[in-house]
Protein backbone atom coordinates (compact mmCIF):
# COMPACT_ATOMS: atom_id res chain seq x y z
CA UNK A 1 0.00 0.00 0.00
CA UNK A 2 1.08 3.49 -0.26
CA UNK A 3 3.07 4.97 2.29
CA UNK A 4 1.53 8.18 3.55
CA UNK A 5 3.77 10.38 5.31
CA UNK A 6 3.12 10.91 8.55
CA UNK A 7 2.80 13.79 10.26
CA UNK A 8 5.23 15.07 12.55
CA UNK A 9 2.61 15.91 15.18
CA UNK A 10 -1.04 15.40 14.63
CA UNK A 11 -2.07 18.40 16.79
CA UNK A 12 -1.16 20.81 14.15
CA UNK A 13 -1.87 18.81 11.46
CA UNK A 14 -5.33 19.93 11.66
CA UNK A 15 -6.02 23.30 12.43
CA UNK A 16 -9.60 22.99 13.13
CA UNK A 17 -11.11 22.20 16.56
CA UNK A 18 -12.21 19.51 16.64
CA UNK A 19 -16.15 18.73 15.42
CA UNK A 20 -16.45 22.65 14.86
CA UNK A 21 -16.38 21.78 11.18
CA UNK A 22 -19.02 18.47 11.13
CA UNK A 23 -22.32 18.70 11.45
CA UNK A 24 -24.64 18.62 14.63
CA UNK A 25 -25.09 15.40 16.17
CA UNK A 26 -27.21 14.15 18.50
CA UNK A 27 -23.56 13.60 20.63
CA UNK A 28 -22.76 17.30 20.03
CA UNK A 29 -25.99 18.26 20.74
CA UNK A 30 -26.45 16.85 24.11
CA UNK A 31 -22.59 18.56 24.94
CA UNK A 32 -24.28 21.92 23.89
CA UNK A 33 -27.66 21.71 24.98
CA UNK A 34 -28.10 18.83 27.65
CA UNK A 35 -31.49 20.04 28.89
CA UNK A 36 -32.88 20.58 25.20
CA UNK A 37 -31.71 16.89 24.34
CA UNK A 38 -32.81 15.74 27.30
CA UNK A 39 -35.78 16.61 26.91
CA UNK A 40 -36.16 15.38 23.68
CA UNK A 41 -34.74 12.22 24.87
CA UNK A 42 -37.32 11.85 26.60
CA UNK A 43 -40.34 12.65 24.18
CA UNK A 44 -38.96 10.24 22.36
CA UNK A 45 -38.84 7.37 24.75
CA UNK A 46 -42.77 8.32 26.12
CA UNK A 47 -43.78 8.19 22.25
CA UNK A 48 -41.77 4.85 22.11
CA UNK A 49 -43.82 3.73 25.45
CA UNK A 50 -47.03 4.75 24.05
CA UNK A 51 -46.50 2.13 21.05
CA UNK A 52 -44.76 -1.09 22.41
CA UNK A 53 -47.73 -0.16 25.30
CA UNK A 54 -50.46 -0.49 23.06
CA UNK A 55 -48.82 -2.76 20.51
CA UNK A 56 -48.39 -5.22 23.18
CA UNK A 57 -52.17 -4.58 24.37
CA UNK A 58 -53.28 -5.03 21.14
CA UNK A 59 -51.51 -8.03 20.02
CA UNK A 60 -53.40 -9.99 22.55
CA UNK A 61 -56.52 -8.54 21.48
CA UNK A 62 -56.14 -9.21 18.17
CA UNK A 63 -56.31 -12.29 19.03
CA UNK A 64 -60.01 -12.54 19.45
CA UNK A 65 -61.92 -14.64 22.05
CA UNK A 66 -60.16 -18.17 22.45
CA UNK A 67 -62.80 -21.36 22.45
CA UNK A 68 -62.37 -22.22 26.23
CA UNK A 69 -64.10 -18.92 26.90
CA UNK A 70 -67.35 -19.23 24.33
CA UNK A 71 -67.38 -22.87 25.43
CA UNK A 72 -67.57 -21.66 29.39
CA UNK A 73 -70.06 -18.96 28.46
CA UNK A 74 -71.96 -22.03 26.91
CA UNK A 75 -71.89 -24.45 29.76
CA UNK A 76 -72.87 -21.47 31.95
CA UNK A 77 -75.46 -20.56 30.20
CA UNK A 78 -76.83 -24.34 29.52
CA UNK A 79 -76.18 -24.92 33.46
CA UNK A 80 -78.34 -22.35 35.16
CA UNK A 81 -76.24 -20.20 37.99
CA UNK A 82 -75.87 -22.61 40.28
CA UNK A 83 -73.94 -20.84 43.00
CA UNK A 84 -76.77 -18.20 43.09
CA UNK A 85 -79.29 -20.86 43.15
CA UNK A 86 -79.33 -21.53 46.97
CA UNK B 1 -81.06 -18.39 36.09
CA UNK B 2 -80.79 -17.56 32.66
CA UNK B 3 -78.36 -14.80 32.14
CA UNK B 4 -79.40 -12.04 29.76
CA UNK B 5 -77.84 -12.54 26.05
CA UNK B 6 -77.10 -9.40 26.08
CA UNK B 7 -75.28 -9.47 29.04
CA UNK B 8 -73.66 -12.87 28.34
CA UNK B 9 -72.78 -11.17 24.67
CA UNK B 10 -70.98 -8.13 26.36
CA UNK B 11 -69.30 -10.64 28.77
CA UNK B 12 -67.81 -12.84 26.01
CA UNK B 13 -66.85 -8.80 23.99
CA UNK B 14 -64.80 -8.50 26.57
CA UNK B 15 -62.72 -11.20 26.78
CA UNK B 16 -59.90 -10.09 24.31
CA UNK B 17 -59.35 -6.91 26.36
CA UNK B 18 -59.81 -8.77 29.98
CA UNK B 19 -56.99 -11.43 28.43
CA UNK B 20 -54.73 -8.50 27.19
CA UNK B 21 -54.89 -6.87 30.83
CA UNK B 22 -54.36 -9.78 32.76
CA UNK B 23 -51.23 -10.69 30.35
CA UNK B 24 -49.83 -7.61 31.61
CA UNK B 25 -50.49 -8.06 35.09
CA UNK B 26 -49.90 -11.66 35.20
CA UNK B 27 -46.87 -12.11 33.22
CA UNK B 28 -47.71 -15.67 31.71
CA UNK B 29 -50.68 -16.73 29.18
CA UNK B 30 -51.95 -19.95 30.93
CA UNK B 31 -52.14 -17.88 34.51
CA UNK B 32 -53.79 -15.01 32.78
CA UNK B 33 -56.40 -16.95 31.12
CA UNK B 34 -57.12 -19.05 34.47
CA UNK B 35 -57.29 -15.02 35.70
CA UNK B 36 -60.43 -14.38 33.01
CA UNK B 37 -62.00 -17.61 33.66
CA UNK B 38 -62.30 -16.47 37.33
CA UNK B 39 -63.42 -13.30 36.36
CA UNK B 40 -66.35 -14.48 34.00
CA UNK B 41 -67.12 -17.05 36.55
CA UNK B 42 -67.53 -14.23 39.34
CA UNK B 43 -69.15 -12.07 36.76
CA UNK B 44 -71.73 -14.58 36.05
CA UNK B 45 -72.50 -15.65 40.00
CA UNK B 46 -72.59 -11.62 40.63
CA UNK B 47 -74.64 -10.75 37.22
CA UNK B 48 -77.52 -8.86 39.43
CA UNK B 49 -75.32 -6.47 40.76
CA UNK B 50 -74.32 -5.31 37.05
CA UNK B 51 -76.34 -2.10 36.79
CA UNK B 52 -77.54 -2.05 33.27
CA UNK B 53 -76.56 0.91 31.28
CA UNK B 54 -73.02 1.16 33.28
CA UNK B 55 -70.03 0.54 31.51
CA UNK B 56 -69.41 -3.37 31.30
CA UNK B 57 -65.98 -3.92 30.90
CA UNK B 58 -65.16 -1.50 33.40
CA UNK B 59 -67.50 -3.88 35.70
CA UNK B 60 -65.55 -6.73 34.17
CA UNK B 61 -62.20 -5.14 34.61
CA UNK B 62 -63.31 -4.33 38.51
CA UNK B 63 -63.72 -7.92 38.87
CA UNK B 64 -60.76 -9.30 37.46
CA UNK B 65 -58.36 -6.68 39.36
CA UNK B 66 -59.79 -7.63 42.70
CA UNK B 67 -59.43 -11.33 41.87
CA UNK B 68 -56.14 -10.92 40.81
CA UNK B 69 -55.02 -8.66 43.83
CA UNK B 70 -56.72 -11.68 46.15
CA UNK B 71 -55.30 -14.79 44.47
CA UNK B 72 -52.56 -14.05 41.71
CA UNK B 73 -50.91 -10.73 42.92
CA UNK B 74 -48.12 -13.11 45.00
CA UNK B 75 -47.28 -15.31 42.06
CA UNK B 76 -46.48 -12.66 39.91
CA UNK B 77 -42.94 -12.60 39.81
CA UNK B 78 -42.94 -16.30 40.07
CA UNK B 79 -42.01 -17.86 36.12
CA UNK B 80 -42.64 -15.33 33.96
CA UNK B 81 -43.29 -16.36 30.37
CA UNK B 82 -40.21 -17.77 28.85
CA UNK B 83 -39.44 -15.84 25.28
CA UNK B 84 -41.19 -18.75 23.65
CA UNK B 85 -44.41 -19.52 24.97
CA UNK B 86 -45.53 -15.54 24.89
CA UNK B 87 -44.69 -15.37 21.52
CA UNK B 88 -46.13 -18.32 20.34
CA UNK B 89 -49.79 -17.03 21.10
CA UNK B 90 -49.37 -13.89 19.09
CA UNK B 91 -51.19 -13.88 16.09
CA UNK B 92 -48.64 -11.88 14.01
CA UNK B 93 -45.43 -12.64 14.77
CA UNK B 94 -43.32 -10.17 15.38
CA UNK B 95 -39.94 -10.39 13.61
CA UNK B 96 -36.86 -10.76 15.38
CA UNK B 97 -35.54 -7.11 16.39
CA UNK B 98 -39.58 -6.54 17.15
CA UNK B 99 -39.83 -9.15 19.38
CA UNK B 100 -36.74 -8.52 20.79
CA UNK B 101 -37.98 -5.05 21.40
CA UNK B 102 -41.26 -6.49 22.70
CA UNK B 103 -39.36 -8.87 25.49
CA UNK B 104 -37.07 -5.84 26.65
CA UNK B 105 -40.20 -3.67 27.09
CA UNK B 106 -42.31 -5.81 29.17
CA UNK B 107 -39.01 -7.21 31.28
CA UNK B 108 -39.42 -2.98 32.00
CA UNK B 109 -43.23 -3.05 32.77
CA UNK B 110 -42.48 -6.04 35.31
CA UNK B 111 -40.07 -3.93 37.36
CA UNK B 112 -42.93 -1.19 37.46
CA UNK B 113 -44.32 -1.74 41.10
CA UNK B 114 -47.56 -3.22 39.78
CA UNK B 115 -50.28 0.02 41.07
CA UNK B 116 -48.40 1.30 38.56
CA UNK B 117 -48.27 -1.20 36.14
CA UNK B 118 -52.10 -1.51 36.46
CA UNK B 119 -52.64 2.40 36.30
CA UNK B 120 -50.91 2.74 33.11
CA UNK B 121 -51.93 -0.10 31.15
CA UNK B 122 -55.43 1.12 31.79
CA UNK B 123 -54.83 4.32 31.18
CA UNK B 124 -52.31 3.87 27.93
CA UNK B 125 -53.38 0.78 26.44
CA UNK B 126 -57.28 -0.04 27.24
CA UNK B 127 -58.03 3.22 26.70
CA UNK B 128 -59.87 4.08 29.76
CA UNK B 129 -60.01 7.44 31.30
CA UNK B 130 -58.70 8.47 34.31
CA UNK B 131 -62.22 8.52 36.42
CA UNK B 132 -62.71 4.95 35.12
CA UNK B 133 -59.28 3.52 35.84
CA UNK B 134 -59.86 4.99 39.00
CA UNK B 135 -63.16 3.35 40.01
CA UNK B 136 -61.55 0.45 39.03
CA UNK B 137 -58.48 0.37 41.26
CA UNK B 138 -61.04 1.61 44.21
CA UNK B 139 -58.94 5.10 44.16
CA UNK B 140 -59.04 8.73 43.73
CA UNK B 141 -58.27 10.20 40.21
CA UNK B 142 -55.25 11.94 41.76
CA UNK B 143 -53.57 8.60 42.87
CA UNK B 144 -53.81 7.24 39.05
CA UNK B 145 -52.52 10.26 37.46
CA UNK B 146 -49.57 10.29 40.04
CA UNK B 147 -48.89 6.46 39.61
CA UNK B 148 -49.25 6.63 35.98
CA UNK B 149 -47.00 9.68 35.52
CA UNK B 150 -44.34 7.66 37.95
CA UNK B 151 -44.79 4.32 35.64
CA UNK B 152 -44.00 6.35 32.83
CA UNK B 153 -41.03 7.99 34.11
CA UNK B 154 -40.21 4.85 35.36
CA UNK B 155 -40.00 3.23 32.30
CA UNK B 156 -38.01 5.78 30.41
CA UNK B 157 -35.05 5.05 32.66
CA UNK B 158 -35.09 1.69 32.10
CA UNK B 159 -35.48 2.12 28.71
CA UNK B 160 -33.41 4.87 28.28
CA UNK B 161 -30.53 2.68 29.84
CA UNK B 162 -31.59 -0.24 28.06
CA UNK B 163 -31.50 1.67 24.42
CA UNK B 164 -28.32 4.11 25.02
CA UNK B 165 -27.18 2.83 21.63
CA UNK B 166 -30.35 3.63 19.82
CA UNK B 167 -30.09 6.50 20.40
CA UNK B 168 -26.22 7.78 20.90
CA UNK B 169 -24.23 8.41 18.18
CA UNK B 170 -23.57 5.63 15.32
CA UNK B 171 -20.34 3.96 15.31
CA UNK B 172 -18.72 6.20 12.86
CA UNK B 173 -19.72 9.13 14.90
CA UNK B 174 -18.41 7.17 17.94
CA UNK B 175 -15.20 6.38 15.81
CA UNK B 176 -14.68 9.94 14.68
CA UNK B 177 -15.33 11.59 18.36
CA UNK B 178 -12.95 9.04 20.01
CA UNK B 179 -9.97 9.28 17.50
CA UNK B 180 -10.48 5.59 16.91
CA UNK B 181 -11.08 6.07 13.25
CA UNK B 182 -8.06 5.00 11.14
CA UNK B 183 -9.18 4.79 7.68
Amino acid sequence: MIEEPKPEDPATEDPRPNGLDRPMNAQLERQLDPEKAEAKLTREIQIKIGQQLRAMYMNVVDQGVPDRFVELLRRLDEGGDKKGEE
Amino acid sequence: MRLDPAVRDAMLGAVPSLRAYAISLCRNVDRADDLVQETLLRAWAHADSFEAGTNMSAWLFTILRNAFHSEYRKRRREVPDGDGTYAATLKSQPEQHSRLQFREFRDALAQLPIDQCEALVLVGASGFSYEQAADICGCAVGTIKSRVNRARSRLAEIMAIDSADDFGPDREQRAVLTGTDHR
